[in-house]
């Protein structure tokens, strides 16, 4: 126990020495956490459309208003020509072209049917597909105002209608930054994490000061134990500061139990830790250690959900994310913060978590070798 | 000349003595673009619901059947009571509920009006909104089914198209997103490491004592790098059309000029950050915790930059990858030419002179 109390004070005395990393660990996540859920906005409201109106009838007119008051989309310009407006789609001008063709009101009045045209820039599927979908309910509502206006309702609602109400629970005014900021806590918590962690003992390594260590009378368990501990601490500081700013700038705070999120977060930097200790002691030279942390962390990420539901990829990538730690933690948090889940309810996450942190510490301490 | 080439010669011996980082730096993207442009996919696919079904009459089994038969839902059918539905929704089972109400039928054909109630979880409000398009276009897809004999009159079709990506990948969105980080973030991490690995191990001192001019010192750092990117592109551009079918529209040359340029830039921003860091750990965390959020949410990769707040969508302007991805999206998907890129290729080479400029300034000759 002794000894392991002078490992500590001797890690904690070098974590605390190096000024400039101190400060970075802890505010780079804090400007990250303040500035970037802001930036993440799936809400498509300004979707910018240019008008190819070769009808300029007085029912084009309208329609193009219904665009425009819809509150979705933003007229770019009145293009002479089809190509015209492709021009501004290639310069990023628009996101949607909405083509009326000339006679749309003569045949729309006379022949009871017209035709409009959309073409939508679709490098990004998702917004083509949002933007086509709102320009499709405009016109259909607009249709239907026209056939209020010719015809008399009640031959209408004698039609079976089905009626549709939807409610979103657990994030009622469908907030996306109450979803994003838990997500983006967990990756800051787990990036400082595992950067301090997989440097640490091939640093030793690269310095030599490894074998100082070797020769000393530590037990293994206790070498592993006197590198967790001062990341452990620091990872629930950062969390803490986490909590206070997601309270203070976006008024979020856990339904659910802080000490079941405390716990959590305990378990899951133990095993993350354990991951970067394990990685630390594999990697040669510290660059060796960081491509590799970079190589995990950007996966990881990438494939914990944070940004492309987990449930939308292929089945394989799903398996993968099985062994993504960070997709346990990105979905706890996101269950206790807003649905506030239960402990009962997270203990498959508890479990899982649990073993990961056994499997990569034992992983580690097996790994480490007292020789050179 | 002779003296920058021992050093370099020096530097590849460093580099390709180190088979591991040179497995990850050289394998890393394959994996990533492979992993990211096959898994990182817009369209919702299979979600798992509950249906509450209080009718149990035909209709509603055959509105049910419709919605099973559809690619994106998948019915839990062990889930029949209302508490059951709550419970599975904090434990995160299912992402929907669909709610039939009593006597749906009856209430259909004699009263004409029959109610249905989507449930969503909104945790992830994107998703909900998906999610309750997706199952109401399903039901009134039914609807339109039962009044099919009766035509409405004013009735205005629409056709789409959809431009540049008719079949809607989310390739087309990844590919370049993915491009755009892993050179930035590879370039900068590599160059500022290997320069300040030098100043940990304090190697640095036998370097600047040597007649070598200390700007050829850090050039000959980075020539390697530079071409370790290069083979990168090269491995990228090559996967992304054969193996995830992308186009490229524009000119080849065009787009390989611009990510040589884009190179540059990342790699003086490597070199900057190691006149900034005096340990490995330091500029490993200015890289990776300081670049890698930013790089994904605010280059327009995640989340599209008009719909941001202002302050966000002019910082994004300081973001390299942003720029690049419009050049790689604009060449490659599209096909322009340099008449549209000019001005992103401008603002790419503004960047890199600056990067130097400040390291220049910073770089200390003395230790």
């Amino acid at each position: 126990m002794r000894t392991l109390l002078f490992l500590l004070r001797k890690e904690f005395l070098q974590i605390f020495r190096n000024k400039l990393i101190l400060r970075m660990i802890f505010a780079l996540p804090v400007i990250q956490l303040i500035l970037l859920p802001n930036a993440a906005t799936y809400e498509v409201k300004n979707i910018t459309f240019s008008v190819v109106d070769h009808d300029h009838s007085e029912y084009s007119r309208k329609l193009i208003n219904e665009f425009t008051a819809s509150g979705y989309f933003q007229l770019n310009d009145y293009s002479k020509s089809y190509d015209q407006a492709l021009d501004q789609v290639e310069k990023d001008k628009t996101d949607l072209i909405v083509e009326i063709p000339a006679g749309f009101e003569r045949e729309l009045i006379r022949q009871n049917e017209s035709m409009i045209f959309f073409a939508a820039n679709a490098i990004s599927g998702q917004t083509a597909g949002l933007a086509v979908a709102y320009a499709n309910s405009i016109i259909r509502d607009y249709s239907n105002n026209i056939r209020a206006e010719w015809i008399s309702m009640p031959r209408l609602s004698a039609i079976p209608t089905i009626e549709i109400t939807s409610s979103n629970w657990f994030n009622p005014q469908m907030n996306y930054k109450k979803f994003i900021v838990p997500g983006v806590l967990a990756l800051l918590v787990t990036l400082v994490g595992f950067l301090m962690s997989s440097l640490n003992i091939v640093k030793e390594k690269e310095i030599g000061t490894i074998e100082q260590l070797n020769v000393s009378p530590i037990k293994k368990y206790q070498f592993i134990l006197s590198k967790l501990i001062p990341f452990w601490f620091l990872g629930l500081m950062v969390l803490s500061i986490g909590f206070v700013i997601s309270f203070i700038m976006y008024g979020l705070y856990p339904v659910g139990s802080f000490w079941v999120g405390y716990l959590f977060a305990g378990i899951y930097l133990i095993a993350l830790l354990g991951f970067g200790l394990l990685t630390s002691i594999y990697a040669e030279t510290q660059q060796q250690a960081m491509f590799i942390a970079y190589f995990f962390m950007l996966i990881f990420i990438l494939l914990g959900g944070l940004f492309s539901p987990i449930e939308n990829m292929p089945d394989w990538a799903q398996y993968l994310t099985y062994v993504n730690p960070v997709r346990y933690l990105i979905e706890a948090m996101r269950m206790l913060v807003l649905k506030g889940s239960s402990f009962w309810d997270l203990r498959y996450h508890f479990l899982i978590i649990t073993a990961f942190a056994f499997v990569f510490n034992g992983l580690a301490i097996w790994n480490y070798k007292k020789t050179v | 000349m002779k003296q920058l080439l021992t050093f370099l010669t020096k530097e590849f011996h460093h580099i390709l003595r180190d088979k591991r980082s040179l497995l990850v730096l050289l394998g890393l993207p394959i994996v990533q673009l492979l992993i990211f442009g096959f898994a990182i996919t817009p369209e919702v696919r299979m979600a798992n619901i509950a249906i509450l079904d209080n009718a149990k009459d035909e209709t509603t089994r055959l509105i049910i059947h419709k919605i099973e038969n559809s690619k994106y839902f998948d019915i839990d059918r062990t889930l029949i009571k209302n508490e059951q539905v709550e419970k599975a929704f904090k434990t995160g089972k299912i992402k929907a509920a669909i709610v039939f109400q009593q006597n749906f039928q009856n209430e259909l054909m004699h009263a004409n009006k029959a109610q249905v109630q989507i449930i969503a979880d909104a945790t992830d409000p994107n998703q909900a909104a998906t999610l309750i398009n997706y199952a109401s276009a399903i039901i009134m897809d039914y609807q339109a089914g039962l009044n099919q004999q009766n035509k409405l009159p004013y009735t205005i079709t629409t056709e789409t198209r959809m431009l540049y990506n008719p079949q809607l990948k989310g390739a087309y969105t990844s590919v370049p997103g993915v491009m755009g980080m892993i050179l930035l973030l590879i370039s900068a991490m590599m160059t500022s490491i290997s320069i300040v690995k030098e100043k940990e191990l304090g190697t640095m001192e036998i370097l600047l004592v040597s007649p070598m001019k200390p700007w050829l010192v850090i050039i000959s750092k980075v020539i390697p790098y530079f071409i370790i990117s290069l083979v990168n592109v090269a491995t990228i551009l090559i996967l992304s059309v054969f193996v995830l079918g992308l186009p490229i529209q524009g000119s080849l040359l065009l787009l390989i000029v611009s990510t040589v340029l884009y190179i540059f830039c990342a790699l003086s921003f490597g070199i900057l950050i190691s006149t900034i860091s005096d340990t490995q750990q330091a500029a490993m965390l200015i890289s990776l915790l300081g670049l890698m959020l930013p790089v994904v949410m605010l280059s327009g990769y995640a989340f599209p930059i008009a719909n941001m707040p202002f302050i966000l969508q002019v910082l994004s302007n300081f973001v390299p990858a942003k720029w690049y991805i419009i050049i790689v999206k604009g060449v490659m998907i599209k096909g322009i030419g340099m008449e549209q890129i000019w001005k992103e290729l401008l603002i790419l080479l503004a960047m890199t002179v600056f990067f130097l400029m400040i390291s220049i300034k910073r770089f200390k000759i003395r230790l």
